[in-house]
């Protein structure tokens, strides 16, 4: 089932590569870095097309993690002490791999928090409770995910100020004339995701930002699937927020990022109160820590964090052009399969899309899809995708979703396609 | 392929494209809505609740294969029943589908519901099969709501020990 070298062609739009310039992505070599890959599931090989809801660890990333527990464990920026100084080293180290990953100005500016969630969630309370006040809107895509969602509903709630949306159509890309319409000296912030986890539209960020800043209104961008896929140059977007979930980066859970422009950061209020985030503390008043310790109270997700660290150093010892590329292809192949099979319909049809195929089955509803996948060996995700809007917008309850990454082979996309057929059967 | 077609048996497939009692009942006294967040699914049931008794029972909504399907067949087992009755069923059911319950060695008053016993090799979809059971008993109870997230764990014993 594992595929020797392929020769795929390169993707321009997708991670900035050039043009038709022919690369090689070894699958099978790569297959190999990743020890959950090689299991058999109700006595079928592994098919693992969950990569949106989480990704699979690398053993150089299991490895790292591992030496940390039990060469370098200790609580960082605290002791003087030896395994303090190493942990607190690597910990910062992760740091400034993340700044180079995404290529930030500065590390301070690359806040470590748990995941995607937190992260907004951080912006919203440091940010949003500052800045939004009654009367003022925020700005959300019609296709985020309920976490790019809640918290901005929570501070217009608790504020006063207007959620507004920017629709999407039937392929599922934003409208972007209506975008531009929404924006007034109202707007205190637009939220959007780089890459729909439910749809896998790539959303034309750069554009996006260009035109809130022309108001001067700043931009978070969501980039749980966009880190994943993607090159982020979060200068070459000009993002003044840009999230960023580890584990769906091949990292452990709880590693996270928050970017922020450093004099975003410096303005916004800290997050949790605690350890670690304060310069003094008396009864009376207590002053802040500098970027980024401000945002990051008591013990982090250290072992995570270092993770992280170790998934980067992994992604950058990979042709990423041709990852990128061979992505693409897979997901091209996928929709080809899919696509010819009666009764099959594709929910998400953009021009530029990554990652994720959701897709529906006439008359099956997707947890049967789900169940019956799984009896195959293969693991998709079958429900809203934490996108309830999204459903609604195409007026279906749920959807099936295939989401890829770069070692996922041609063979596992067959073995969805005729798995598939096998539903229809059962349910024919 | 075994648990499945024990999981998707022709009987459970009928009821999901074909469901029995599928409609808003109009002499009903009683109604709740029961809501899986996991998966979006929904349905309300409706009841004429009479002489501590079920005198007629219905169903609206959407769901997977598992959840119409046992929504349908629920209808068909509760309908005359007294409210002890349906109690002692709904337990009886909630431990077979959980795997407490061994319908083949256990005396028990399931009878064709006894075809849900496939569900317990399926801890994901448990909640599908007892959602409805559990969004009768908030109508028998005389509450508007039910949701599987607050009525205590689907779990079964495998998953424990897990």
């Amino acid at each position: 089932m594992i595929a020797t070298e392929k020769t795929v062609s390169g993707q321009g739009q997708v991670g900035g590569a050039a043009e038709n310039a022919p690369v090689a992505w070894d699958v099978a070599r790569v297959r190999e870095d990743f020890p959950v890959l090689a299991q058999t599931v109700n006595g079928k090989p592994l098919v693992y097309l969950d990569n949106a809801a989480s990704s699979q660890v690398p053993q150089v990333v299991i490895d790292r993690g591992s030496r940390y527990l039990q060469e370098e464990h200790s609580n960082i920026h605290r002791g003087v002490h030896y395994l303090s100084q190493r942990a607190t080293t690597a910990y910062e180290g992760a740091r400034e791999k993340v700044r180079r990953f995404i290529n930030a100005r500065e590390s301070r500016e690359c806040i470590f928090v748990r995941g995607c969630t937190e992260g907004i969630n951080l912006v919203m309370h440091g940010y949003g409770r500052k800045f939004v006040s009654a009367g003022d809107e925020i700005i959300v895509s019609a296709m985020e995910h309920h976490a790019n969602i809640v918290p901005w509903q929570m501070l217009c709630e608790e504020k006063g100020a207007t959620l507004r949306v920017i629709p999407m159509n039937d392929a599922g890309e934003l409208l972007l004339d209506e975008y531009e319409a929404l924006l007034n000296e109202r707007t205190k912030l637009v939220c959007v995701m780089h890459v729909s986890n439910a749809l896998g539209t790539i959303n034309p960020i750069k554009e996006i930002v260009a035109r809130a800043h022309k108001q001067g209104v700043p931009v978070l961008v969501d980039g749980a699937q966009g880190a994943p896929h993607l090159t982020i140059d979060v200068q070459d977007l000009d993002a003044d927020f840009y999230i960023i979930s580890g584990h769906k980066m091949f990292a452990p859970t709880g590693s996270g990022v928050v970017y922020g422009k450093a004099e975003l950061l410096e303005r916004m209020n800290p997050f949790l109160g605690g350890g670690d985030m304060i310069r003094t503390v008396t009864f009376e008043k207590t002053t802040y820590a500098g970027l980024p310790n401000k945002f990051e109270a008591g013990t982090p997700a250290i072992a995570s964090q270092i993770g992280l660290g170790a998934a980067i150093d992994y992604l950058n010892g990979l042709d990423r052009r041709a990852a990128h590329a061979y992505e693409h292809e897979l997901l091209d192949y996928a929709t080809e399969k899919l696509t010819a099979i009666e009764g099959v319909r594709i929910i998400g049809t953009a021009r530029e899309k990554v990652g994720a195929l959701s897709f529906v089955i006439e008359d099956v509803h997707p947890h049967d899809v789900g169940t019956i996948l799984d009896q195959e060996g293969i693991a998709v995700r079958a429900g809203h995708h934490c996108a309830q809007p999204v459903m609604k917008r195409f007026n279906i309850p749920a959807t099936a979703r295939a989401s890829f990454s770069f070692y996922n082979t041609k063979e596992e996309v067959d073995t969805l396609a005729s798995a598939v057929q096998k539903v229809i059967e059962v349910f024919s | 392929m075994s648990e499945l077609s024990e999981l998707y048996q022709q009987v459970i497939l009928d009821h999901n494209k074909k469901p029995r009692n599928f409609k808003k009942l109009e002499t009903a006294n009683r109604h709740a809505d029961g809501f899986n967040p996991l998966c979006g699914d929904q349905l309300t049931v409706y009841m004429q609740f009479e002489d501590d008794r079920i005198a007629d029972v219905s169903f609206e909504g959407s769901g997977c294969a598992i959840s119409k399907a046992s929504a349908s067949m629920m209808t068909q087992s509760v309908k005359g029943k007294t409210r002890a009755e349906v109690e002692t069923l709904f337990n009886e059911f909630h431990r077979m589908v959980t795997g407490e319950l061994d319908q083949e060695t256990t005396p028990n008053n399931l009878g064709r519901l006894t075809i849900f016993a496939g569900v317990r090799e399926f801890p994901a979809r448990v909640k599908c099969a007892s959602l409805s059971w559990h969004t009768l008993n908030a109508a028998l109870a005389g509450e508007d709501a039910a949701t599987t997230e607050n009525l205590g764990p689907d779990i079964t014993s495998e998953q424990v020990s897990a």
